[in-house]
């Protein structure tokens, strides 16, 4: 679970948002799209917290994996300063994923930071057969990333906000424009973004959150949410991935 | 490996070491039963059970602070009927103590759970978890008024089949006081439990649900050791494992300088889930190179 993995790779591929390549053994374990690696910022003890992000791309050949993350506090800014040769203390791969179901033609939904995690989803739905359609929501142009990566494993909408790109409004106003018949849907993104997919969506869905974490792996209780039985799980061992209606949000 | 130099006897507990996780920061050792074998540490402090099961605070219940973080649990935990029939009985399988972590919102909270725990086969301790402060109700304040304290304890250490350890919380005028007030009545002391905290966003409100949490981690071991040499000079006899921050095997020595008997690490199993057998490996190769015979042989050196 804990592993020493090589940065290979670092850039910049849109406003502060940062992909990077890692290349380890741990790799070779990293199977269903939709967990998470529990990234070390540093061997000090300034940052005691690690931070969790997404797996956004595996490549088992090579036995490298993408993250995509915002430099926006501490820890992600400090990140955003490694280079190829160093190394990055991880715990992986933490979660349940996402359910890879043999389906016609699904429907992906993301928004902002909550992007990466469905790239290698749909990577591994359409080498299953199964047809993607993808909508993406961002602020602004500035924001948008990985639209030529999505439009090559299907079609990709882009929502902006502001409208400086693609369709001006949010990811709900580019679906209600889709005319296809979908068997269920996958999404990861803002929380009202995941609230309003999962009550307005008449199908199956898969939904991604997000909660502040201490360990990642189930000891510390920090991550908990509620079900709609009303019991109290951990969103890190239980999820992150859940059934739409699951989770109260 | 001989690590004879490591081995400490305490009030119900033959530690192969000094070394244990601390309350609250290993669950109940089923996840890390996965990454080392738990029979290598000291003991186990299991987390906090009360008498019946607790849902906890709301979410953020944590936050990063400098060299340390909050949390504000509020001791989510499915209660000791539960704890002893799976999670305890799930730690049987290892040769290792465990310190039974109790806590509560009233006096008989804390005997009803002390007397059932006390009484499973490797619970060799209690732990009297007078002191957490992300629980409104009573919690708090048995670990801040010394004769509350006292009378707590007395009645805890009456049901309980094991030797009694009392948690002090550092959130108290004068920490002496509260350790006297336990002091001839407990088998020992834990010390130190988390201090109150807050931390705001950028936007200037408050990142935990509950407002305020507990600071934990290196940034408060400067705290804890100065309480627990405090707390040495007036009760020089008295067991303590010490607590706060501990990332190394030298931070070990410091607790062990100041007088404490074993420590325990909180935080930083977080960090690296590996650091429990990760410190004993590299205490025992620390006092090799110094050539001390036993870890004890350095306890209370601070005062000399
Ligand atoms: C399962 C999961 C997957 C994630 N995947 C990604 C991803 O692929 N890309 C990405 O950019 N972000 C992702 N996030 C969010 C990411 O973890 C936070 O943005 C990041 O931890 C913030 O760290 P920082 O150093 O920038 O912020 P700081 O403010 O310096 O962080 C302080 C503390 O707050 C926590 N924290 C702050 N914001 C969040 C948040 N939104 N969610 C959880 N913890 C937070 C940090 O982990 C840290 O413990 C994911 C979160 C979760 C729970
Ligand atoms: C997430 C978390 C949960 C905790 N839960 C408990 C608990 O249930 N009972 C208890 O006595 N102490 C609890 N503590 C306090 C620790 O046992 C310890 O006293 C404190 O964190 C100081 O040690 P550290 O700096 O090494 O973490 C908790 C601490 C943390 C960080
Ligand atoms: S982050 Fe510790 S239990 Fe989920």
């Amino acid at each position: 679970m804990k592993n020493i993995m090589t940065v290979v790779a670092q850039n910049r591929i849109a406003d502060k948002i940062h992909e990077m390549v890692l290349e380890g053994e741990i790799t070779g374990s990293m199977k269903t799209p939709g967990q998470f690696v529990h990234v070390r910022i540093n061997d000090t003890t300034e940052h005691v917290l690690r931070r969790p992000i997404s797996i956004a791309d595996i490549d088992q050949e090579n036995s490298r994996f993408t993250i995509v993350y915002r430099a926006e506090g501490e820890g992600t800014k400090k990140l955003s300063k490694l280079g190829p040769g160093d190394t990055l203390d991880i715990l992986s791969p933490l979660g349940r994923g996402y359910p890879l179901e043999q389906n016609a033609h699904v429907l992906i939904v993301g928004g902002g930071i909550g992007v990466p995690p469905l790239y290698e989803l749909s990577k591994q739905l359409n080498i299953m057969g199964v047809r993607t359609t993808h909508v993406l929501g961002f602020n602004s142009k500035k924001d948008v990333f990985y639209e030529d990566k999505f439009g090559a494993l299907g079609d990709t909408h882009i929502a902006t906000a502001d409208g400086s790109h693609g369709m001006e409004g949010y990811v709900t106003d580019v679906i209600r424009t889709l005319d296809a018949d979908f068997d269920c849907f996958y999404a990861c993104g803002p929380k009202m973004m995941l609230k309003v997919l999962s009550e307005t969506m008449d199908l199956e869905g898969y939904i991604s959150l997000e909660e502040r974490m201490g360990c990642g792996f189930g000891v510390c209780y920090a991550c908990v949410c509620e079900t709609a039985e009303g019991d109290w799980i951990k969103l890190c061992t239980e999820g992150p991935v859940f059934r739409k209606g699951e989770i109260i949000l | 490996m001989n690590r004879e130099a490591l081995k400490i006897s305490l009030p119900g507990l033959e530690l192969k070491n000094p070394v244990m996780p601390a309350s609250g920061c290993f669950s109940f050792g089923e996840e890390f039963s996965k990454l080392y074998d738990l029979s290598e540490l000291g003991a186990i402090m299991v987390k906090a059970a009360t008498h019946e099961p607790r849902i906890g605070n709301r979410t953020p219940r944590v936050a990063e602070t400098s060299s340390g973080m909050l949390n504000a649990i509020g001791l989510q935990n499915p209660g000791v009927d539960h704890i002893l029939d799976h999670e305890l009985k799930f730690l049987e399988q290892y040769d290792v103590p465990i310190i039974a972590n109790v806590a509560g919102s009233e006096i008989d909270d804390y005997t009803i759970v002390a007397d059932k725990i006390s009484k499973a086969p490797n619970v060799k301790a209690i732990e009297l978890n007078i002191s957490c402060p992300n629980v409104k109700e009573g919690g708090i304040q048995f670990g801040t008024d010394p004769e509350t304290a006292r009378r707590l304890t007395s009645r805890v250490k009456e049901v309980s089949d094991v030797p009694v350890y009392v948690k002090l919380s550092p959130n108290v005028t004068s920490i002496v006081d509260m350790a006297l007030s336990v002091g001839d009545i407990a088998d020992g002391l834990t010390m130190i439990n988390t201090l109150v905290g807050m931390r705001l966003d950028g936007n200037g409100q408050p990142i935990l649900s509950n407002v305020t949490g507990g600071l934990s981690g290196p940034a408060i071991k400067p705290v804890s050791l100065n309480m627990i040499y405090q707390v040495r000079q007036h009760l020089p006899h008295i067991p303590i494992i010490g607590m706060g921050g501990i990332a190394t095997a030298d931070d070990i020595l410091d607790y062990i300088s100041v007088g404490a008997d074993a420590v325990a690490i909180g935080t930083m199993n977080f960090t690296d889930p590996m650091i429990c057998p990760a410190l004993i490996e590299a205490l025992d190769e620390k006092l090799g190179e110094m050539g001390v015979g036993h870890l004890h042989d350095l306890k209370g050196r601070a005062y000399k």
